[in-house]
């Protein structure tokens, strides 16, 4: 198969970026995106020119890493991660265009990489669970029902590759955010730290810049990993409620008179 | 309450409960308006009876058109609520997305898209409408206090009017399918078993919305609501022209 590509070509933060036109020829079908890009790397490099950069790890749709624009939708056609795209999903002869994944908060290092460092500060900022160290608590004392289990674990499979920020109108990675949020608050092991999470994983989302949700449903459609958009829903709740209720450390006291 | 207003969630929240109010409002309007399908019946129309019962509601607990001036000051805390927040969020989330790159429309329907669009169109039919049937500014068919069918027949007896009207009422349903919907989510009382029924309850009240405001201009235009008496004050001042 041969295709005509339009690659962001961007040598640093800083710097302009342009699209650049390349050939590929002679691609197997079954080739997956990134090796139809890796041959062209090949060759550019056969031909002393600079490589176009991508970001990939895994290679199997579980890491989160590639983050590519495929003719304008984030991970391309198919709904799954960049690296999981065949080039059969393409017309022989197609003009492809490639960018990075686009989003202020998300500064384009070179080529189609990206600093995704915002979403992890969003975790630090709260997608952890304490884990008490000493003598374990009788499981049976943390009961999960199965259907609380699995709309955790639905949320949980969120491999925080950024497609959902990328997707938005307006830049939001709520639907992030709220898959951490989900994950972590609907479990036993997540309960301690419940309000206090989602008050400041919020505020660090808002912090790095990211927009707000107009509830247009974009993320949830580009999602690799199907996130359902009611993890956003609960995301409104617990920071509503976290937000809004008393803080514990400051009760009411009662006298009389 | 302060640090809620300021985060994006906050700001959400605040949009869609005065959007709630907001809709609630509307739906009161339009069962309101609907008095005047009685038509001009005897000394007073049904319509008149209503509006001069809507100033008179809660005497003497309050003062006259004491419960109205409530209403009106807890609509406009709302609306301005409504839009300083919806303003402030356009300015963060036009910072958020670079300009040069659009996201890419994959499925989201075109209503949520023209929120501001059908917004900002509708503040502005909102001042028209109270500066012609609430302070009677605009008086280009004749106007007279307290008489809203003389006022709403005479009125919707000009093609213009009932065209700005059914124009703004398209308006309304375009902000308010996405609205309704958006509002229950942000709320976060959507769920995947819900979302279904929550849907079509959005698209059928906003519906019924529509609908229900859309008979008052369409029946005086169309002449199936007949012309009222001639109010007091224009017997007078034909009287007063005679024998002046």
């Amino acid at each position: 198969m041969n295709f005509t590509l339009e690659i962001w070509r961007q040598f640093d933060t800083g710097e302009e970026g342009r699209y650049e036109d390349f050939t590929v020829e002679g691609i197997d079908p079954e080739a997956s995106f990134l090796e139809m890009l890796d041959q062209l790397n090949e060759r550019l490099t056969e031909e002393e020119r600079r490589t176009v950069a991508f970001d990939s790890d895994c290679r199997e749709g579980i890491c989160g890493t590639c983050s590519l624009v495929i003719n304008d939708t984030p991970h391309g056609p198919r709904q799954v991660t960049s690296c999981q795209t065949y080039m059969r999903d393409f017309e022989d002869g197609a003009t492809i265009r490639v960018e990075p994944f686009r989003s202020t908060t998300f500064p384009v290092i070179r080529d189609l990489v990206t600093d995704r460092s915002a979403l992890d500060r969003v975790i630090q900022a709260g997608g952890y669970t304490g884990a008490t160290t000493g003598p374990q608590p009788e499981p049976n004392s943390m009961p999960v029902a199965p259907e609380v289990q699995e709309k955790a674990m639905d949320a949980a499979i969120c491999i925080g590759c950024g497609a959902c920020v990328a997707a938005c109108p307006n830049g939001a990675a709520m639907l992030f955010t709220g898959a951490k949020v989900t994950h972590l608050n609907l479990l036993p092991q997540g309960q301690a730290e419940r309000g206090n999470r989602a008050n400041s994983m919020v505020e660090q989302m808002d912090e790095e810049g990211f927009g707000g949700c107009t509830n247009f449903g974009e993320c949830s459609r580009v999602c690799p990993q199907e996130i359902s958009l009611d993890v956003i829903g609960m995301l409104n709740r617990e920071y509503r409620k976290a937000r809004l209720s008393r803080d514990p450390k400051d009760p009411p006291t009662m006298l009389a008179q | 309450m302060v640090e809620f207003w300021r985060s994006t969630i906050g700001k959400k929240t605040f949009v869609a409960v005065t959007g709630t109010i907001l809709v609630g409002y509307l739906i009161l309007h339009m069962v309101g308006n609907l008095n005047s399908l009685f038509g001009p019946t005897g000394a007073e129309p049904r319509v008149d009876w209503y509006a001069g019962w809507l100033r008179e509601l809660g005497e003497p607990l309050l003062p006259f058109a004491g419960a109205l001036w409530i209403v009106r000051a807890i609509l406009l805390g709302s609306v301005i609520i409504h839009i300083t927040g919806v303003v402030q969020l356009r300015f963060r989330n036009r910072d958020a997305r670079p300009a040069r790159y659009p996201a890419r429309k994959i499925g989201r329907s075109w209503e949520s898209g023209v929120m501001m669009t059908s917004g900002i169109l509708l503040a502005a039919f909102i001042v028209f409408h109270i500066l012609q049937f609430t302070t009677l500014t605009v008086d280009v068919t004749p106007l007279h206090h307290e008489q809203v069918y003389f006022n709403l027949y005479n009125a919707f007896q000009e093609w213009y009017f009932v065209a700005i009207y059914l124009v703004a009422l398209i308006l309304i349903g375009v902000h308010l399918r996405h609205g309704i919907w958006s509002l229950v989510q942000t709320l976060g009382l959507d769920s995947p078993a819900r979302n279904r029924g929550i849907r079509y309850g959005a698209t059928t009240l906003t519906l019924v919305i529509v609908v229900g405001f859309a008979l008052v201009p369409i029946l005086f235009w169309t002449g199936l609501l007949d012309a009222p008496e001639p109010p007091a004050a224009t017997i007078t001042a034909i009287a007063g022209g005679l024998t002046g």
